[in-house]
């Protein structure tokens, strides 16, 4: 049993003190330094679309350091876990939100997913893109199909080399930044939902692409996309014709993992520490009232379960443990407790606590009003928090599922 | 990192299950609850065979050498089988104190006689108040030449009524600051002027009420520094606080998984009872409960193993720990319902520890005030 991990650089070795060292240099050389100001002062949502934060995350591609354990041919940097962990916190010092399938330096959802079902050739195609900073947008959420998401309805159909596309998307965040979709469409609709999906990859520059803002209550853009008669190669299938799904499964799965690893909520339970001690009402610390000391001293604990179950799947992962129901886990509690830090956090700032950023007298830069705005969405985004408790009772303890019943699909 | 014990701490906690399994029946964790000493000698012998009762003391004084993981591992299947008897007076709070502040002699003597299982000792800390703080403590020793006189009631002290010695924590001098002034002394139970009641408790714990009426003790049977036992106090407070949030992660787990295989068997509406989405996110909250309460345990046994400042991270175990293991408890009842609210169920065995222990060595609210406290340095 060890949990060296948690202070950064404490437990280093030698070897990897001099890395660190190495790594830091390295990010104070290729930051631009207006960067980490923004980031210091936009607070959430982070805004990971940002140009500057891109051109970062470029800069990392091309030392190999956004899929750092990645073999050199992919595009990696053959690096140990252990060095990736160092570049990890590192980077997440800055206080750098890098984009979503970057955020935890394994190629989000598509690098793990190609890696495990994709043919050699793909792996060749699409691997050194994704090294390289290639930016995919997820393309499952239909206006018909969220946490249902089998029942989507996009329709692909075979016409000699391609398929042909057509159908709708929503909820694709930073699509209209992206190079690529990571698509989920309909290519069998005459079988039970499950076995008539197919995954493909999108070129977003292909015609008959057309794409919506969407505003969200926390002020993030997300997008709605169209597919007029898009034509996508069939060689840009990952996995066979109709079995979609179950590499679907396991790239949610991944995806669950990556969610719950945000730094917010610690981030914020400082803050308020902070605010707490340094503000004073009716004549007293706030930090002195036993109501806030109770309620900071909870969140602090639930922060740091967070910060566990999070090491727990790297940990796993890097043991070669199978990390199964851990990133529901995670997920729930990562979208829990973000959510119970942003009440309670409001509950302590009081009548100043609806003050947006901006507002003149807003505290703490308005992070905990957005965040209490924000935070709404984590607990069904990339899975509900209901789905979630499900599979882990039905994995963990081998609970049976719930019986579905047999619908036959929409024409 | 490293989430889990290792190959050699696996081993030795299946043995302990498989030991507890066979040797601890839950008939025989009835018959200590309604038993008057609650101690089965037969069982005691043998843990003291196996080298359980000196785990964590050095070789030199009997013991096996063991750290705070192991601790924990034994403790996990002591929590899972609800054992019964003296472990958490004699070892953890009597035990652990003499190692932490007794004199070479002292320990010599009373570690190897604990290893051994040959004394039972306990802890006279709590009064009438119940507070683990300083300034609760109010019993008074005044010298008189070679000796002290002890005066005052100590409440809620695990089996001093069949203990051999009783620690009783006592006031030597008001200072200004509560933790200043407090000495520990050895006292033989049988002493003239102590009166020990038993107390009625919901899970069966002997807890006693002692009363000390001008009890004499021999300047020598002082633990540790005149007025200055708290450091070693708190010490003690904060390994027996780790060792019961394992013992609380092992009862919980195992509550877990009753609950889990009843919602297996158990057919309402024609489907078992763990098809329903609503039972299964009972399960889910279990073990999440249980996670976090074991990792949380986990981090600050492996800190205070590597003698790292750890007591932010207990009080978090504790305070997260202690609550954790009732909702899992209350959980259980849920998922068991009619036939779980019986006496001849398992489940309340631990629904009644779980709120006992939640109580005992500072509850969810005075650990989150420690808490509070540590991050306001």
């Amino acid at each position: 049993m060890d949990f060296k991990e948690y202070s950064i650089g404490e437990f280093d070795t030698e070897e990897q003190k001099k890395f660190r060292q190495e790594v830091r240099e390295w990010i104070d050389k290729n930051i631009d330094p207006r960067l980490t100001q923004t980031a210091e002062e936009r607070g959430l949502p982070p805004d990971t679309d940002g140009d500057l934060t891109k051109a970062f995350g470029r800069k990392l591609a091309a030392k190999g350091w956004l899929v750092p354990e990645w073999p050199k041919e992919y595009g990696g940097a053959g690096l140990t876990a252990d060095q990736r962990y160092i570049i990890n916190q590192e980077v997440a010092a800055r206080n750098i939100e890098l984009p979503g399938h970057w955020s935890n330096f394994q190629g989000g959802v598509p690098g793990p997913t190609l890696m495990r079902f994709a043919t050699e050739e793909q792996k060749k195609e699409w691997l050194p893109k994704i090294a390289a900073g290639a930016l995919f947008s997820l393309g499952y959420t239909e206006p018909n199909a969220g946490t249902d998401l089998a029942s989507l309805q996009m329709r692909a159909v075979s016409d000699g080399d391609d398929y042909v596309i057509n159908g709708q998307k929503m909820f694709s965040s930073g699509v209209d930044k992206a190079d690529y979709h990571w698509l989920l469409v309909r290519t069998n609709p005459n079988v039970p939902k499950h076995r008539g999906i197919s995954l493909l990859i999108a070129d977003l520059k292909s015609s008959g692409i057309t794409i919506q803002e969407m505003h969200t209550i926390s002020g993030m853009k997300t997008h709605e996309i169209f597919y007029d008669n898009v034509r996508i190669p069939k060689k840009n299938r990952i996995g066979p014709e109709d079995g979609g799904w179950g590499i679907t499964r396991e790239a949610l799965s991944l995806e669950r993992a990556s969610v719950g690893s945000s730094p917010w909520a610690p981030k914020i339970v400082e803050e308020l520490i902070k605010y707490a001690k340094e503000t004073k009402r009716n004549g007293k610390s706030l930090y002195e009232d036993p109501l806030v000391r109770q309620s900071l001293a909870e969140l602090t604990i639930e922060v740091n379960i967070l910060r566990l179950f999070n090491h727990r799947i790297n940990w796993m992962v890097d043991s070669g443990l199978n990390p199964a129901w851990t990133g529901a886990a995670s997920k729930i509690w990562e979208a829990e407790t973000s959510q119970k830090v942003a009440n309670q956090g409001m509950q302590i700032l009081g009548m100043a606590c609806q003050l947006e950023p901006g507002s003149k007298g807003v505290p703490i830069k308005g992070r905990v009003e957005l965040g209490y705005r924000e935070t709404v969405v984590r607990s069904f985004g990339g899975g509900s928090d209901e789905m979630m408790r499900s599979v882990i009772a039905t994995i963990a303890m081998g609970l049976p599922r719930e019986p579905q019943m047999v619908m036959p699909v929409k024409k | 990192m490293n989430f889990d014990f290792n190959d050699e701490q696996k081993m030795f906690k299946q043995g302990a299950r498989d030991f507890f399994e066979k040797e601890c029946p839950k008939s025989l964790v009835r018959q200590m609850a309604a038993d008057e000493k609650g101690n089965p000698p037969e069982l005691w012998k043998k843990m003291a065979q196996l080298g359980w009762l000196g785990l964590v003391f050095p070789e030199r004084y009997g013991g096996s050498g063991g750290n705070m993981i192991d601790l924990v591992a034994l403790e996990e299947e002591m929590g899972r089988a609800c054992l019964p008897g003296t472990f958490f007076s004699t070892v953890l709070l009597g035990g652990l104190f003499i190692l932490n502040s007794g004199s070479e002699e002292q320990k010599k003597d009373l570690l190897t006689k604990v290893a051994k299982g040959e004394i039972i000792l306990t802890l006279a800390l709590t009064e009438l108040s119940g507070s683990y703080a300083a300034g609760a403590v109010e019993t008074t020793a005044v010298s008189n030449k070679d000796e002290y006189i002890i005066n005052g009631t100590k409440l809620y002290v695990p089996d001093a009524h069949i203990a051999d010695y009783i620690i009783c924590i006592a006031r030597t001098k008001k200072e200004n600051n509560p933790e200043d002034g407090i000495t520990a002394f050895l006292v033989d139970r049988k002493s003239a002027g102590i009166s020990c009641t038993l107390l009625k408790t919901i899970a069966g714990d002997k807890l006693c009420e002692v009363v000390f009426n001008n009890v004499k003790v021999a300047r020598k049977n002082i633990i540790g520094k005149l007025d200055q036992a708290w450091s070693a106090l708190e010490q003690t407070l904060q390994q027996a606080t780790i060792a019961r949030c394992a013992e609380s992660v092992g009862g919980a787990q195992k509550v877990l998984e009753m609950a889990a295989d009843h919602t297996k068997q158990r057919i309402v509406f024609d489907r078992p009872l763990g098809s329903f989405p609503v039972i299964q996110h009972y399960i889910a909250n279990m073990i999440m409960d249980i996670d976090g309460s074991r990792f949380l345990t986990y981090e600050a046994a492996w800190r205070l193993s590597e003698k790292m400042p750890c007591a932010k991270e207990i009080a978090m175990a504790k305070a997260w720990t202690s609550e954790a293991y009732r909702r899992v408890t209350a959980n259980g009842h849920e998922i068991y319902g009619g036939i779980g609210f019986t006496v001849e169920s398992d489940i309340h065995l631990y629904f009644r520890r779980a709120k006992a222990w939640e109580v005992t060595l500072g509850d969810g609210n005075v650990q989150r005030e420690v808490l509070a406290k540590e991050l306001g340095k």
